[in-house]
Parts: structure tokens; C-alpha cells; sequence
């Protein structure tokens, strides 16, 4: 039998670990906590094993050379933190626009403004809805273990490049920071064809152009119905959800990340009380299990979302069930974490149960 | 299996590396384990914590306002976690360092003159050792051996010459709780 490959890491580590063992050829970035592991762990151990890590001069310098390298077929990332994420998005919606594959991390932090170092998730919107400027959408992972900081490097590297699409993982400064046991699975990592990238003209066929300026409108618009139709496909392929005690819940939790793992100690308190709570994690937050939520709204009572902002992802499950079912908000802010029991006291409130 | 634990202290008594090393211990004999440090600012020079899970189911939530067990090394930590100790549950408390004890009676309340051991070893940094050995002796959630092995992968090589000596602070810590439950 194959020995395993078992490690007690960070989050951050393991993304690190994850992007080496996926062929990810640079990585771009500016130390910002609570990230700053990921470009210390690449500047140690990419030389000579796979991938040029690159401090660049700044946010805005390293999400461009992500622009250049992806543009050149490379494989690429950066991560960051929610301040330095902010200064990416121009670079993010040119990449969007020019249709180019590539992992972009955000290990969220309080804010707005400079905010704090601690865990946050008040970069949904920011994430979801958009961010840069213009019409478009980024698949957006949302890992709530280090196997998933791991994981989902690989799986966002795939989906980046089938779709040619930039992939956000959202993570958090917890998530980010914790340690916990990860396995590396040994994986193949396919060679992809990449033909409309711009790595030196042949004789043999017409050059290839990478670009996000359409100055004709009427060019303008085919761009943006073709990104649409991609998203569409997106959303019909690549929607992510777990469900915990879902098949006789009475009431749900909807939580993502660092939420989510909260959320599940709730459920298994409020089992223990003989309140019948399960809990629906999105993975993906976009695309976002809309069809699924609004299925499961048939037989619920309510719907807490527990979030680390002033309630973003809300708008999301309140489009997801029509009205049929109340929505409620927890969340705390500013890098405060709340308890199991506390959001279990709170749900209680909101559901009117106590 | 389940055991949640809040390790507290000034920075630089090693309770995040203490932390870290029941982790790596755990993982050693495949236990599921989830390790959150507080990263905060109060890191620097003021008091530094960490929750440990140790698990042989999935682990739900890092962040936990109850504990099974708090090891403490300082007096703010013991009046911020005292309280958060379930019932039946366990304090082992660094008793060179703190003066005022938590004086619950529904959980096990354990004095472990850590400090005092250490440096009895001429090595006062293994007080974390003496204190991890004496909890360990109370609650055998990992063996001694998977932390001799942990301790080779939490420390730098060029410190595996201390190997010895934290088997000994280990050692001692547990003989210290040995010896507080033949007095009650």
C-alpha cells in the first residue's frame, strides 16, 4: 500500500504545499497578514522543486504579472489578504474580461479600511457580486478546513482552466492560520493545451491577441453575452453545497467557511436540546446553490444565515427561497468570533423558540 | 473521544508550541486534531492562547467558549478561563506563577509548580514540558512516546539534543500529578 502523506499545517502551508504540488509555475504576492506564510512558505521551497515565487512591489504589481504570466499559458496565482485584495480588482476585471485561467486568494480580514488582523467574511460581496468594475463573475471556492485550503488549490486551478476563468478561494484569517491534518494525495496533473496564449507567433497560424479593451460596442457586447453564456455554464456544472442533518431539519443554518464549522457545533448542541437544525454549507458562493436552498425551503420554518459581516450572503438565501420561508442574520464583526452556544442563543431568539 | 482544550499564558511560556506538539501527537497516532492560536496583537508581550481539539470524530468548530480542560500558565488567563471550564471538567494550573487558583468545586482544580521543576532541570523553557507531562497524566488522550515523537517535528534539529531533557520535564510533570492525587 501507498504511504500516506499526512501533515499537521496551517492553512496557509498547505495552500502553499498544494499550489507547488500543482504545478502552479509562479506565484505572485505582497505580504499581508494573516497570509503572510504562503509567500514565506513558496520563497523557501519553490526553488528546486517546482514554480518562481516573486514578491512583487505591491498589490497592484502582483495581480498584473499574474495578468502577464496566465496570459502567457502559464499557471498562476496570488493571495492576499481583504486590503490588498481591494488594490487587485482593476487587474481582476481585465483578467475577467481577457478570459484568462488563474487562482486568486483572499484570506479575509476585518474591515473596511486597513481594519484588523482578524478572521472576517466581509469580503462576500466583494467576492460574489463582483468588486472590479464591469460585468462579471469569478467561481469562487469557500474552504472550511486546511484540507480544503489544500484541496481546493487544485480544484481551482482546474476549473480556472477549463472555464478560462479567474477562481477566488475565500478563506479567512482562522481558516488561514489554523493547523490541522492534511493529506496530499498523489495526483496527476495534466498538461493543457493552451492555444490562444501568447507565447511567440508561428508561421503556421494567425497571432493571438490578448486583451480586454473592445472600443466597438457592438464588439463590447459580444464579449459580454459570450462571458454570460460561460457563466451560465458555470452555474449549471459547478454548484457546491454540503448538507448536514438536512433530512428531517426543521430549521437550517447557512454558513460558509469559518461560519460553517461554527454553524455544525450549533446543529449538534441544538440536536442535543431536540431542536431539529441542520445546516447547509455553500462551497461554492458562486455559483451558489440557489435551486437547492429553494427545494429545501419547502418543509423549513426559518433560516438562520450565520456570517462574519452585517449580512452579505443573506441577499443570496433570501433570492434562493422567494419568500417562502423567514430569513433571519447572525453575525459578529470586526474580527470577534462567536461561539457555538452563542449562535445557538441567538438562533433561538430569532426562531422564537425560547 | 472528544477533548477540547484552552492553553493559556504570557508569550513566550511555549503554550503555543505546547499546543502544537499535542497536535503533531495526535496526528501521530491518527487522531483528528484542529489547533487555532490566538494571532492577535496581543501576542506581543501580553497573553497568548490556543485551542487544541482532539478528536477521533470530525471536528466541528476551532473557536469554543467551553472547555474540557485549561492549562494555564499566568494569573490573567486563569481569571479569563476559569469560568469556561465545563463542568467535571479540568484546570491545570502553573502554581509557581499563579497565586490566585480557581476555587471551583465542580471541577478537578490541579497546582503543578512547573517552574520550579524546570528549573530544578536547569532549563526553565521546559516548564510547558512539565506542565503538558502532568496533564497528560490526568487525561491520557495521546502516549508519551507520540509527543517525543511530535517534539522531533515541532523543534529544529539543531535543538534534538534537548530530546532527553523534555522526556524528563514530561517525566517529572507526570510524577507531580502522581503525587497531587495520592495527597487527595
Amino acid at each position: 500500500m501507498e504511504e500516506l502523506d499526512i501533515r499537521l499545517m496551517k492553512g496557509n502551508e498547505a495552500m502553499a504545499e498544494a499550489a507547488i504540488q500543482a504545478k502552479c509555475d509562479a506565484y505572485f504576492g505582497y505580504p499581508i497578514t494573516p497570509q503572510s506564510e504562503v509567500l514565506e512558505y513558496l520563497s523557501r521551497e519553490m526553488p528546486g522543486r517546482y514554480g518562481i515565487p516573486l514578491q512583487a512591489e505591491s498589490e497592484v504589481a502582483s495581480i498584473n504579472m499574474v495578468y502577464g504570466a496566465a496570459g502567457a499559458g502559464k499557471r498562476v496565482m496570488t493571495s492576499s489578504s481583504s486590503p490588498g485584495f481591494s488594490l487587485m480588482m482593476e487587474g481582476i476585471s481585465y483578467i475577467a474580461s481577457a478570459q484568462l485561467p488563474c487562482l486568486l486568494v483572499n484570506v479575509n480580514r476585518g474591515g473596511p479600511g486597513l481594519g484588523t488582523i482578524q478572521p472576517s467574511q466581509g469580503d462576500y460581496f466583494q467576492a460574489t457580486k463582483g468588486g472590479g468594475h464591469g460585468d462579471y463573475h469569478l467561481i469562487v471556492l469557500a474552504p472550511n478546513s486546511v484540507q480544503e485550503m489544500a484541496d481546493f488549490v487544485f480544484l481551482g486551478f482546474e476549473l480556472a482552466d477549463k472555464y478560462r476563468n479567474p477562481v477566488c478561494m475565500l478563506s479567512d484569517g482562522a481558516i488561514g492560520q489554523m493547523m490541522e491534518r492534511v493529506v496530499f494525495k498523489k495526483r496527476e496533473v495534466p498538461a493543457i493545451k493552451k492555444d490562444w496564449a501568447t507565447t511567440g507567433k508561428t508561421k503556421d497560424r494567425e497571432r493571438n491577441i490578448i486583451t480586454s479593451l473592445f472600443i466597438q460596442p457592438e464588439k463590447m457586447e459580444q464579449v459580454n453575452l459570450s462571458l454570460n453564456k460561460k457563466y451560465e455554464e458555470i452555474s449549471k456544472n459547478e454548484v457546491r453545497y454540503e448538507e448536514i442533518f438536512t433530512d428531517d431539519a426543521e430549521y437550517l443554518i447557512v454558513a460558509y467557511g469559518l461560519s460553517s464549522r461554527i454553524s455544525h457545533k450549533t446543529v449538534i448542541l441544538a440536536r442535543e436540546k431536540g431542536i431539529k437544525l441542520g445546516l447547509l454549507r455553500p462551497i461554492t458562493l458562486y455559483p451558489y446553490p440557489y435551486k437547492r436552498l429553494n427545494e429545501l425551503a419547502n418543509k423549513l420554518k426559518g433560516i438562520l444565515t450565520l456570517e462574519l459581516n452585517a449580512g452579505q450572503m443573506i441577499e443570496d438565501v433570501k433570492l434562493s427561497v422567494e419568500g417562502k420561508v423567514p430569513v433571519w442574520h447572525y453575525g459578529r464583526m470586526g474580527g470577534i468570533i462567536p461561539s457555538p452556544e452563542e449562535v445557538l442563543e441567538n438562533f433561538e431568539k430569532l426562531a422564537k423558540i425560547k | 473521544m472528544t477533548e477540547e482544550i484552552i492553553i493559556a499564558g504570557f508569550g513566550g511560556q511555549g503554550v503555543l508550541s505546547m499546543g502544537q506538539t499535542l497536535g503533531y501527537a495526535a496526528m501521530v497516532e491518527n487522531k483528528n486534531v484542529t489547533w487555532m492560536p490566538s494571532y492577535g496583537p496581543e501576542m506581543r508581550g501580553g497573553t497568548a492562547n490556543c485551542i487544541t481539539i482532539v478528536s477521533e470524530e470530525t471536528i466541528s468548530s476551532p473557536i469554543l467558549s467551553r472547555f474540557d480542560t485549561a492549562i494555564i500558565l499566568n494569573q490573567p488567563s486563569m481569571e479569563k478561563f476559569e469560568s469556561k471550564v465545563k463542568p467535571g471538567g479540568l484546570i491545570v494550573y502553573e502554581s509557581t506563577n499563579i497565586i490566585h487558583a480557581s476555587e471551583r468545586t465542580d471541577i478537578d482544580v490541579c497546582a503543578i509548580p512547573a517552574s520550579d521543576a524546570a528549573n530544578k532541570l536547569n532549563n526553565i523553557k521546559v516548564a510547558n514540558m512539565v506542565m503538558l507531562g502532568a496533564y497528560l497524566a490526568k487525561r491520557s488522550i495521546v502516549k508519551l512516546d507520540s509527543i517525543i515523537e511530535a517534539l522531533k517535528k515541532v523543534l529544529p534539529e539543531r535543538y534534538h539534543n534537548t530530546l532527553p531533557l523534555n522526556r524528563e520535564a514530561l517525566e517529572k510533570g507526570k510524577e507531580l500529578m502522581e503525587s497531587l492525587s495520592v495527597k487527595a
